[in-house]
């Protein structure tokens, strides 16, 4: 791989920022270079939360992204603002439990996956962000489903009890980023 | 030791514990409030002190006060807080104490915002506060050099007995990058000195003071100042340049998280061929005069860019003494330019057509609606 | 039907950018009927402080500065000397007023200014995320007091009303809290008290309000009403503290 970038967007308190940094800690651990920068502040409080992550084998240059290769939003006016700027050939994932609304990107894939009630299926309805994060990682590859469970395994350390739900999410999201995968080849 | 997954403000906290610094004076600020609430929870779990002061204003002298006994003291603000320390930051200089401070600058003047911006480059190189004195002032790029530039900040600050400050922005602050620490865990003690006041048991007395009220006794102390700079100047600097094998089309300066985004837009451009060359100071202050100027020798022109209205663009115009054009990219207020904009910039400056398949056009931005964390 | 509610004029009609369930909206409400009903808006310069109330000045329908942290007595002060015939209040928070403002606070207080003191005691920082403030609970947590505020370490909170009104100035200095509804009657009542006294160019005069911060102290906002109430009451007792010795009772009258 050489350089890609992901943008992951939502409310303060749905989980992206975190969904972020265990992308960025499983590619970590697989030895390549991240960054992991948020839009800070004021927004964090019931406002828009979003994060960029970086991942690159060379050391990341900018962190600050306009134009990213993948989107994650969970929530419309994420979806709006965002959309528009992912590359051509990206991938936007849109958690169709929260976004009534289609993107009319027809040159990107978008996959809509009603992340919450996947969430709640596999044990806790609040890991929506782990499914939407499970979609990336399964479209993408970038790491691999063991690295990014280790990394679910290692946040949650000091909550053990939230682990198995978690990492369920996360693989149900797994499956659905690896069937649209399949269906785009 | 691995490495690990770290904000800027955290790694900056750490960094210092490592560098032996056990004592943490300073008052929250957005957005650098991760560094004393890391080391609130941090510093008692090592034997260190943690106060939350109720002003910069007194953070800045109990600083003063913690250098002055003689031991290894960080505080840490952002922009306005540092006009605050300003004061202080005058007397802990003339009384040449050993202090390290952070500036995580937010955007401004006045209140200003909470967004990253480097409009306090001529503040933090020049004119700090009153009198004839220099902080040096280190600038990192990325949190792994945050680290390494805190640790160094010490050593410089004991070494030159100055104050140092490490300035960054709110992205180096908030954001995370993987950092690996020197061991040990905990550096050694600060060792007093033979100025430090810690009790005149067997010795005589010593006076931390900066009033001379005799102008002749003033004068020399000026002087003596003004001779260690120029040791400092003549030893210190630092500065990287990036792709100035060959001479190239065009030069882009820049300092700390800026300097990330023209990398990007000149890797983008070198591929298709245009020639950008990177300067970048690491030390702002001394500013690296010479190796500036032998960067933009290897340049058709120069092109600088900074979070602000053109600060650092007065010494990069002291270096290159009129040899260059010099165009200049700022921007102000929390906006970042993106490697996009530095990238239409060269190319209009250098008159070239844009490359075909160029990112997509920015969505109209709506107009922010923030509540201000101030 | 009889109308029995209705928006203050002296309030932009505007949605405010406080937390849900946060008090700092309620305690803008007392002082903008106060305001109104003194009949003295024309004349009245509030000045803004920093913390969550910094945009107040977006939100009092009266002539606002915005004064740098902790700075609001003293802006307050070069307005009401340079123009006496203004009424001039400043709104503080308890960071603003009672840490990086205590010098401010009690030199304005100490020479007389006779200005009123709007001082909102939340017991914590809200606008930067929730550290401790002079003013946080013996034990409470706070982002910058990982095990709780240990008063062995940093002291106990300050009672600045307690604190302004034992200065030998003339004052007038009460406490009142805005989480239950007869609460709030009484800090109307003492609101109404302390400009009363500045349009009658008595004394200076404070009102510390004790409010909630739902979104720092991590409780809903019914937990957060029942939390001041059992944990700051009895340390912050409410009534009046200090009134001035004269001109009392022609205030008193109204
Ligand atoms: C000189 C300076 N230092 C620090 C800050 C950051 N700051 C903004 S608000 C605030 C604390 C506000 O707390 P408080 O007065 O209790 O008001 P609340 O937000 O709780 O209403 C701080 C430290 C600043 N804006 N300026
Ligand atoms: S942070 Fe606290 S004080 Fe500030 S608006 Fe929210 S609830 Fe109110």
């Amino acid at each position: 791989m050489a350089s890609t970038e992901v943008l992951m967007a939502g409310f303060g308190g749905q989980g992206m920022l975190l969904s972020g940094k265990l992308l960025a800690h499983a590619a970590m651990e697989k030895g390549l270079e991240v960054s992991w920068l948020p839009s800070y502040g004021p927004e964090m409080r019931g406002g828009t939360a979003n994060v960029t992550v970086c991942i690159s084998d060379k050391p990341v240059a900018s962190p600050y992204i306009v134009y990213p290769r993948a989107l994650l939003v969970m929530n419309q006016p994420s979806l709006e603002k965002f959309a528009p700027r992912v590359k051509p050939g990206g991938l936007i994932v849109v958690n169709s439990s929260l976004v009534p609304v289609k993107s009319d990107r027809q040159d990107c894939q978008v996959v809509y996956v009603a992340a919450n009630q996947v969430a709640q299926q596999a044990g806790t309805g609040r890991a929506a962000n782990l499914v939407m994060l499970g979609v990336y990682v399964g479209w993408s590859e970038v790491v691999s489903l063991e690295s990014t469970v280790r990394a679910i395994e290692e946040e949650f350390a000091e909550k053990a009890k939230f682990i198995p739900a978690n990492v369920a999410a996360f693989k149900a999201g797994y499956e659905e980023g690896r069937k649209a995968r399949g269906a785009k080849s | 030791m691995s490495k690990i997954l770290m904000k800027g403000n955290e790694a900056v906290g750490e960094a210092a514990i490592r560098a032996g610094c056990l004592h943490f004076f300073g008052y929250p600020i957005t957005p650098q409030s991760e560094v004393p609430e890391y080391l609130a929870r941090r510093l008692p779990e090592v034997g260190g002190v943690f106060v939350q002061a109720e002003s910069e204003v007194a953070a800045s002298n109990m600083i003063y006060g913690a250098a002055g006994v003689g031991v290894r003291v960080l505080t840490t603000s952002s922009s306005p807080g540092i006009s605050l320390m300003a004061e202080a930051l005058s007397y802990i200089a003339a009384c040449e104490l050993p202090v390290v401070l952070v500036n995580m600058m937010r955007a401004g003047p006045g209140l200003g915002g909470i967004l990253p911006a480097q409009g306090d480059y001529l503040q933090a190189t020049k004119g700090t506060a009153h009198g004839d004195f220099h902080l040096i002032v280190l600038a990192p790029s990325s949190v792994q050099e945050a680290v390494n530039l805190v640790m160094r900040a010490f050593e410089l600050a004991e070494n030159y007995r100055n104050p140092v400050m490490v300035i960054g922005d709110g992205m180096i602050g908030q954001m995370m990058e993987p950092v690996e620490f020197p061991e040990p865990a905990v550096g050694k003690p600060l060792d007093p000195g033979d100025w430090a006041l810690t009790g005149c048991k067997d010795r005589p007395r010593r006076i931390v003071n900066s009033l001379y009220l005799d102008p002749e006794a003033c004068n020399r102390h000026n002087f003596k100042l003004t001779a260690k700079w120029q040791r400092i100047t003549e030893a210190e600097q630092r500065s990287e340049s990036v792709y100035l094998d060959e001479p190239c089309d065009i030069l882009l300066t820049s300092f700390g998280m800026t300097y990330r985004i023209c990398k990007t837009a000149a890797d983008e451009l070198r591929a298709e061929g245009i020639k950008v060359g990177l300067f970048r100071p690491i030390t702002l202050a001394p500013f690296p005069y010479q190796a500036c100027r032998a960067a933009a020798d290897r340049a058709g022109r120069i092109l600088d860019v900074e979070m602000n209205m053109g600060q650092m663009l007065e010494d990069v115009k002291l270096a290159v003494q009129g040899t260059k054009s010099i165009d200049f990219l700022g921007t102000a207020g929390g906006v970042v330019p993106s490697p996009e904009d530095v990238a239409k910039k060269i190319r209009e400056v250098l008159g070239s057509a844009p490359a075909k398949n160029a990112s997509p056009k920015p969505a109209p931005q709506k107009k922010r609606k923030d509540k201000e964390r101030a | 039907m009889k109308k029995i509610f209705s928006a203050t004029p002296l309030l932009v009609d505007r949605p405010t950018h406080y937390c849900p369930g946060c008090t700092h909206g309620v305690i803008h409400r007392l002082v903008a009927e106060t305001i109104d009903e003194l009949g003295i808006r024309e004349r009245t310069v509030g000045i803004a402080p920093v913390g969550c109330s910094v945009l107040a000045y977006e939100y009092f329908n009266v002539d606002m500065f915005e004064a740098s942290h902790g700075r609001a007595p003293a802006v307050a002060t070069g307005a009401k000397r340079a123009r006496p015939e203004l009424i001039v209040f400043s709104y503080q928070g308890d960071g603003d007023l009672a840490s990086i403002g205590m010098g401010e606070i009690i030199h304005a207080a100490n020479r007389g200014e006779k200005i009123t003191v709007i001082f909102v005691n939340n017991a914590i920082y809200g606008m930067t995320g929730g550290q401790m403030a002079p003013t946080t609970m013996p034990g409470q947590y706070s982002t910058t007091t990982p095990g709780g505020r240990n008063v062995k370490e940093v002291g106990y909170p300050v009672r600045m009303a307690e604190l302004i009104a034992s200065l030998r100035t003339p004052a007038f200095v009460a406490r009142a809290a805005v989480h239950s509804p007869k609460e709030i009657l009484r800090a109307k009542e003492y609101i109404r008290r302390a400009f009363s006294y500045q349009v009658a160019g008595t004394c200076f005069s404070l009102v510390e309000l004790l409010s909630i911060c739902p979104t720092n102290w991590g409780l809903s906002a019914r937990e957060s009403e029942k939390w001041l109430e059992r944990e700051m009451m009895p340390y912050y007792p409410l009534g009046i503290k200090k009134e001035p010795e004269t001109a009392e009772a022609e205030v008193k009258r109204g």
